[in-house]
């Protein structure tokens, strides 16, 4: 019995709870409204999708987010914070990127969201730098010898974002399409597309 | 720019207290979660009360009981800090709370029970 009343007993204390506070005046059922969708729709990996999308078809937008990304995403109106550089890095047939925080978790939060639990971890964290070829292929990802790794370490000021490659017969595809074939392991670098 | 300060507080939530994630999305077990969630990040918007001394809070009461990765058992730590935090910021009374919750339990009963139409 204790499972259910537990359940039954945090979604009636939670009820009560915004019922009470809506009626002071302290907080609207919109806002709450608003906030949880803003956390599961608009804050996460789509907004780097977005700006990977738009770096495909408009190479005025892509020399600009390789110059300077933090500016350039301000173009979509979101932003890291300000004292933090984002640094976009280029994916090609020759060069494969990848990030990682091998500190703690700098995370390029305004454009990726929240970061994987996987990316927090100790493991990652360590290897990643040590074995790169290694952890990737752990992720499903092996590369030629030929292709060169690069292994960009986010601190405080400065946060990595991995402009992946646009996949092949994809010429058709618009902006919007092209976004929903953007994951984030690959803004990451640990996967391709 | 009170929603982008919102979202880091969010975000950069020490490991130890931070939001259950799943493939780097939240991660909601019920309802109730994504509303207690929705809550406490509305309540501070709206200058309740500041971040820290919600993610101070959970903080403490994470550290009284136990740490969980379970959505289920984090929200209900999550709740816990902000009824905490709401009396003690004389928000709200705890005879208030009570009160409120077996109205809404009696309504929760009603529009269960009963055989006549609700809007």
């Amino acid at each position: 019995m204790s499972e259910i009343h537990v359940n039954t007993d945090a979604a009636l204390r939670t009820k009560a709870l915004e019922a009470l506070l809506v009626e002071k005046g302290l907080v609207s059922s919109e806002a709450i409204d608003r906030v949880v969708k803003e956390f599961e729709e608009d804050i996460g990996p789509m907004r780097g999708a977005q700006v990977v999308a738009k770096a495909w078809v408009d190479l005025d937008f892509r020399k600009r987010l390789l110059e300077d990304g933090q500016s350039a995403i301000s173009e979509f109106g979101f932003m890291e914070r300000p004292d933090t550089e984002l640094v976009v890095v280029e994916n090609t047939d020759e060069v494969h990127n990848v990030v990682v925080c091998t500190l703690c978790s700098c995370y390029p939060w305004a454009v990726l969201g929240l970061p994987p639990t996987w990316y927090k971890s100790y493991a990652y964290r360590a290897r990643v730098v040590r074995e790169p070829r290694k952890v990737l292929k752990e992720f499903g990802l092996e590369l030629p010898e030929s292709v060169e790794v690069r292994v960009w370490d986010s601190n405080s000021d400065l946060r990595y974002m991995v402009l992946p490659v646009r996949p092949d017969g994809t010429d058709h595809l618009d902006e919007a399409s092209l976004a929903s074939l953007v994951t984030r392991d690959s803004m990451i670098g640990v996967t391709r597309l | 720019m009170s929603e982008d300060t919102v979202s880091r507080s969010v975000t950069d939530m020490d490991e130890s207290i931070a939001v259950p994630r799943s493939n780097g999305e939240l991660q909601f077990d019920a309802p109730w979660q994504a509303r207690a969630f929705g809550l406490a990040v509305a309540l501070n918007e709206e200058g309740a009360y500041p971040w820290a001394d919600f993610s101070g809070q959970l903080s403490e009461i994470i550290a009284l009981g136990e740490r969980s990765g379970e959505p289920e058992a984090y929200y209900e730590q999550w709740l816990r800090t902000i009824e905490t935090l709401a009396m003690e910021k004389g928000l709200i009374s705890e005879s208030e709370l009570v009160a409120k919750m077996t109205t809404v339990a009696a309504e929760d009963d009603h529009s269960h029970d009963d055989d006549h139409h609700h809007p």
